[in-house]
């Protein structure tokens, strides 16, 4: 019963749209260069029925709330260069996942899931990294797995010592899984724990207290209760004091995404995405600008959420969010652009021109974090370069994204063949989680090709010139076209999704590892294994059993 | 085994025969004498104090008596003499052997219970700390300081099990029981309720009743552990902890006394009347009932809870007289019927596995044992001829943990308005004027068999002596 109950439950469609006036779990407050998110989760108003979120413990819903808080941030408060992420309530700071969710939920949702928060809070890495956007962690009370990793996330964790409050990552010896929210990864790769204190770290269900977190490295700071408050002012205006965010400048509001969702998919201004549900795949095809966008940054400003590169990107996002947590079936997207190239080759010039403004540069930022969710994508990717497309600059990213690129030729009709075109940005604005470009990645870290493509930078590369350039993989002509486009489609749509889910991932991210690509590729991939096993979700499992009392009984047989 | 009490630390554990924990138990020794020195009753570190000293854990052995002066007092290590091939009695692995060394899988599970329960005993002492300068007599202010040695061997009790069973974690976690101090805003206590500083004589008694009882049920549930050396100690630690309760029971049994002694010399129950004469009213004396039952429902913790569940499925944490009072040890599929909000003002049911409500079952053996001295207080009034009655909250009033955390209900339950509630709270809880009431009336009686007014004298003195014994002589 409890199986088609979440079956049924699960029919409803999630949503990532919401306001801080309608937050459930945390409040947002700022206060000239500082905003501060605390955590405050309602334990009623858990996303799905069957469990209760206590103990400031979240589900999807909760972070929902904190990715929307942070884009807000970002956007709508410039000013703001410190965020300081701490717990509403007294003595406990967060306490990680809630584990009823996880033990309910199906091996999707719970994969979704730790994708979204996991991109999330690399997400906060990379404003940090990119953008200025400094992040403290303001321990203010007992801090276990989940709740640690966000933590982990910030720039500098402060924590209180009171003698009693400890950080722990319990979820080895507590529920038979991993800190797969980066935990794991990041202790060692960020904090530079030693990998034996992490192993003990790792396997002790009450974790450790400010003073032993402090001199291993878990935590940069301590404070007592009574010095806490102003502890944490301290080091949130030091960490504001190094950010280059602007000291005043009016936000710019995010407004609701227009969005339409009926059977044929979601609908917004810029993005379409339309669902074939007998052929499981969808196009998601993005339109350039309408109009010529502005140059100027005060014109840009102007245009402020309508500005194209910002209105696009957010609705981008939404759309691989919608796609990815409702339409589990639909395991290839098909990414078409539609628009005038010369109009997206001029915002790209206006975006390379303005960067060092602030609300360009988040806008890069957006767009950057968007590409990157595309690549962690457990979707087959195909790009259509057909007629009328606009691959260009920045938009030629999606088709460097793409597994394979399908480029039309028209050799009886060539001025209106489509046409790629590189732009500056392709050159180092977007770098994907292992933090090189999609082309260095795609030329698995040969630099000729790389100098090869920078010297056509501007040049309208048709299919014979991509192909050559390995910018797409076919090119049919328009005898061929609709066969060869159909066939692959429907032969990939054939194979296991499970298979061609590792094997994408294995191959898009070329060369050295980077701490994002390990959370991606090592951490998570090891953890979904173990959320598939019975050890973990069997009916004597240790998720199924958590909170039962009962031990969970293993196979014992290491694999 | 008799305690060797030629060694340093009394024990009956054969110290002597573990150089390593007794070289580390010593280590400790001066700390927790600081300890003592500094957050104790020091104020009376001069005076002799007629104390009870335990010589031996069987019925002759473990009650002898004697003037003491407090630094001095013999704390020890004892444990009930071992039952022979006891074996574990609930749970997953009830009928197998009893542990004697911690199983390494249970091992942070059983450090978290001892170090809490561990956390209460010096607390209540911090929390007593000034309270011997306002005695209402002698008799009174030797069984706080009987008391609060106790709780110091109860600290004694458990750091002893942390120091043998647990290595350097262990040792670690027995520094920080002295580390924490009551109402330190930097380094509280672990539960909330022990950071409270109880600061009059009444809800020293009430303390001693409700809170301490508390201690009683923890101990008891402990005592059924399959782990054999805390089950033994708890054993022990439950005949001290008998005294308690006497203490709370009697305390406001003559409070009850001494207040219908003058509702009859004055022919009235009206509260002004009685307050002028300096007694408390009953009212009064319910309403501190009511903070204090309530205060001590929430240290049983959830009524669901996992913890519970585990500690219970794991044979770490029994029921009360788990062997005598239940026919299921096992209680892997029973359930149990919860009442909870429904979160609109509304009441409904809920089936929990009964492991999981082991908390809950606990609550109510602790409930039913409060209710014995209201009967017997309520015996006193209604022999007295009076139709006031005292009687407990509802367990859903005034919760902060749990289901009924933060519901607004009446002391009879019922759930009620926020603003009602708010409105009415000082008819049910000790106002300010209460409380500046009760402190007004904390005079130091210091000469031997006088009792404060607001006191009836005992029935008897300690250990068949006179009521007019000088049971601490102030140095």
């Amino acid at each position: 019963m409890q199986a088609s109950m979440t079956k049924a439950a699960h029919a409803e469609r999630i949503s990532f749209d919401t306001h801080p006036e309608r937050y459930a779990h945390w409040r947002m407050s700022v206060d000239g260069a500082i905003a501060t998110l605390s955590m405050n989760v309602n334990e009623g108003k858990g996303l799905r029925p069957g469990y209760k979120l206590k103990l400031n413990s979240y589900d999807l819903g909760v972070d929902i709330e904190l990715y929307d808080a942070l884009n807000r941030i970002r956007f709508e408060h410039p000013g703001v260069r410190c965020v300081v992420l701490t717990s509403a309530r007294e003595r406990m700071f967060c306490s990680g996942a809630n584990i009823y969710m996880l033990g309910q939920s199906s091996h999707g949702w719970k994969v979704n899931f730790c994708k979204f928060t996991n991109e999330t809070r690399n997400g906060m890495e990379d404003s940090s990294r990119n953008d200025g956007l400094k992040f403290l962690a303001a321990v203010n009370g007992t801090c276990a797995g989940g709740g640690y990793e966000i933590a982990l996330a910030c720039d500098e964790i402060l924590m209180i010592d009171d003698r009693s409050s400890t950080v722990s990552l319990p979820e080895v010896p507590l529920l038979g899984v991993l800190p797969g929210t980066g935990g794991l990864t990041r202790i060692t790769d960020k904090r530079k724990v030693r990998r034996d204190l992490a192993d003990f770290f790792c396997t002790t269900t009450e974790g450790v207290r400010a003073d032993r977190a402090k001199d291993w490295g878990l935590v940069d700071h301590s404070a007592k209760p009574q010095a806490f408050a102003q502890a944490v002012r301290d080091h949130a205006e030091r960490l504001a004091a190094a950010s280059d965010r602007p000291r005043e400048a009016a936000g710019i509001t995010l407004t609701p995404l227009k969005c339409t969702i009926d059977a044929a998919g979601y609908h917004y201004e810029y993005v379409d995405a339309v669902i074939d549900r007998a052929a499981r795949s969808a196009t998601l095809t993005v339109s350039g600008p309408k109009q010529a966008e502005p140059d100027a940054i005060e014109g840009i400003i102007k245009a402020g959420v309508a500005w194209w590169p910002l209105q696009m990107a957010r609705e981008l996002d939404d759309a691989i969010l919608m796609l990815r947590t409702n339409e589990l079936e639909i395991g290839t997207w098909q990414l078409k652009t539609r628009g005038d190239i010369d109009r997206v080759l001029a915002v790209d010039a206006a975006l390379a021109r303005h960067r060092a403004h602030w609300f360009v540069r988040e806008t890069l930022g957006l767009m950057r974090r968007t590409l990157a969710r595309l690549d962690v994508s457990s979707r087959t990717l195909f790009a259509i370069i057909d007629q009328d497309s606009c691959f260009a600059g920045t938009l030629a990213e999606l088709a460097l994204a793409a597994d394979r690129g399908y480029m039309l030729q028209l050799p009886d009709d060539p001025e209106r063949a489509p046409r790629v075109v590189l732009s500056e940005l392709n050159f180092g604005s977007y770098p994907m989680v292992n933090h090189l470009t999609r082309l260095a990645t795609r030329y698995c870290g040969r630099q000729e090709p790389v100098e090869e493509a920078r010297q056509v930078i501007g040049e309208r590369l048709d299919a014979h010139d991509a192909s050559k350039l390995g910018l797409v993989t076919f090119t049919p002509d328009d005898l061929d076209w609709d066969e060869e486009v159909r066939i692959a489609l429907e032969e990939r749509a054939s194979l296991s999704p499970d298979a061609l889910t590792g094997m994408e991932a294995s191959l898009r991210f070329t060369g050295a590892e980077t701490m994002e690509t390990r959370i991606f590729a090592r951490l998570s991939a090891w953890q979904n294994w173990i959320f598939n096993r019975p050890n973990a979700v069997g009916e004597q499992g240790a998720l199924k059993v958590f909170g039962s009392g009962s031990k969970a009984k293993f196979n014992w047989e290491r694999i | 085994m008799s305690i060797d009490y030629s060694e340093k630390i009394p024990n009956n554990v054969d110290l002597s025969g573990n150089k390593t924990l007794q070289r580390a138990l010593e280590h400790w020794q001066p700390h927790f004498l600081d300890w003592w020195r500094e957050m104790g009753p020091n104020d009376f570190a001069s005076s002799d104090v007629y104390l009870r000293t335990a010589v031996g854990v069987d019925a002759q052995g473990w009650a002898s008596y004697g003037a003491v002066k407090m630094p001095d007092y013999r704390w020890g290590i004892f444990l009930a003499d071992a039952i022979p091939d006891r074996r574990i009695g609930f749970g997953d692995s009830v009928g197998e052997p009893v542990w004697q060394q911690v199983p390494g899988e249970f091992r942070s599970q059983f450090r978290r219970l001892i170090v809490t329960q561990g956390d209460t005993e010096p607390a209540s002492v911090e929390q007593q700390h000034l309270l011997g300068h306002t005695c209402p007599s002698l008799y009174d202010l030797r069984n706080l300081f009987q008391v609060n040695v106790e709780e110091g061997r109860h600290l004694w009790a458990m750091v002893y099990l942390l120091h043998a069973h647990f290595g350097r974690d262990g040792r670690e976690e027995a520094e920080e029981l002295l580390a924490r101090h009551s109402g330190d805003a930097d380094k509280p206590r672990i539960l909330g309720t022990f950071n409270e500083p109880i600061s009059d004589w009444l809800s020293f008694f009430c303390f001693t009743y409700f809170t301490d009882r508390d201690g009683k049920f923890q101990l008891k549930s402990l005592a059924e552990s399959s782990f054999d050396p805390l089950a033994r100690t708890c054993r022990f630690m439950l005949t001290e902890e008998a005294h308690h309760m006497f203490v709370g029971e009697t305390g406001i049994s003559r409070v009850v006394k001494r207040t219908l002694e003058v509702m009859k010399q004055l022919g009235t129950d009206e509260v002004q009347a009685l307050r002028g004469q300096g007694v408390v009213d009953l009212p009064l004396l319910q309403r501190y009932l009511n903070f204090w039952f309530s205060s001590s429902l929430d240290l049983f913790g959830s009524e669901v809870s996992s913890n519970a569940a585990s500690s219970f499925a794991n044979g770490i944490k029994g029921r009360p007289d788990e062997t005598t009072q239940y026919q299921d040890h096992v209680c892997a599929d029973a359930t149990y019927e919860l009442t909870t909000p429904d979160g609109k003002g509304g009441l409904k049911q809920e089936t929990v596995n009964l492991r999981n409500a082991m908390n809950e079952v606990l609550r109510e053996a602790y409930v039913r044992d409060c209710e014995i001295g209201l009967k017997r207080w309520n015996m006193q009034i209604q022999k007295a001829g009076c139709d006031f009655r005292l009687k407990l909250p509802a367990t859903r009033f005034r919760r902060s943990i749990g289901v009924w955390a933060d519901v607004p209900t009446d002391p009879e339950g019922r759930i009620i308005a926020r603003e009602e509630h708010a409105r009415r709270l000082p008819e049910w809880l000790p106002t300010p004027a209460d409380r500046a009431y009760v402190m007004s009336l904390m005079q130091r009686v210091t000469a031997p068999g006088k009792m404060a007014g607001w006191l009836a004298p005992p029935d008897r003195g300690i250990n068949n002596l006179g009521l007019d014994y000088e049971y601490v002589r102030l140095g």
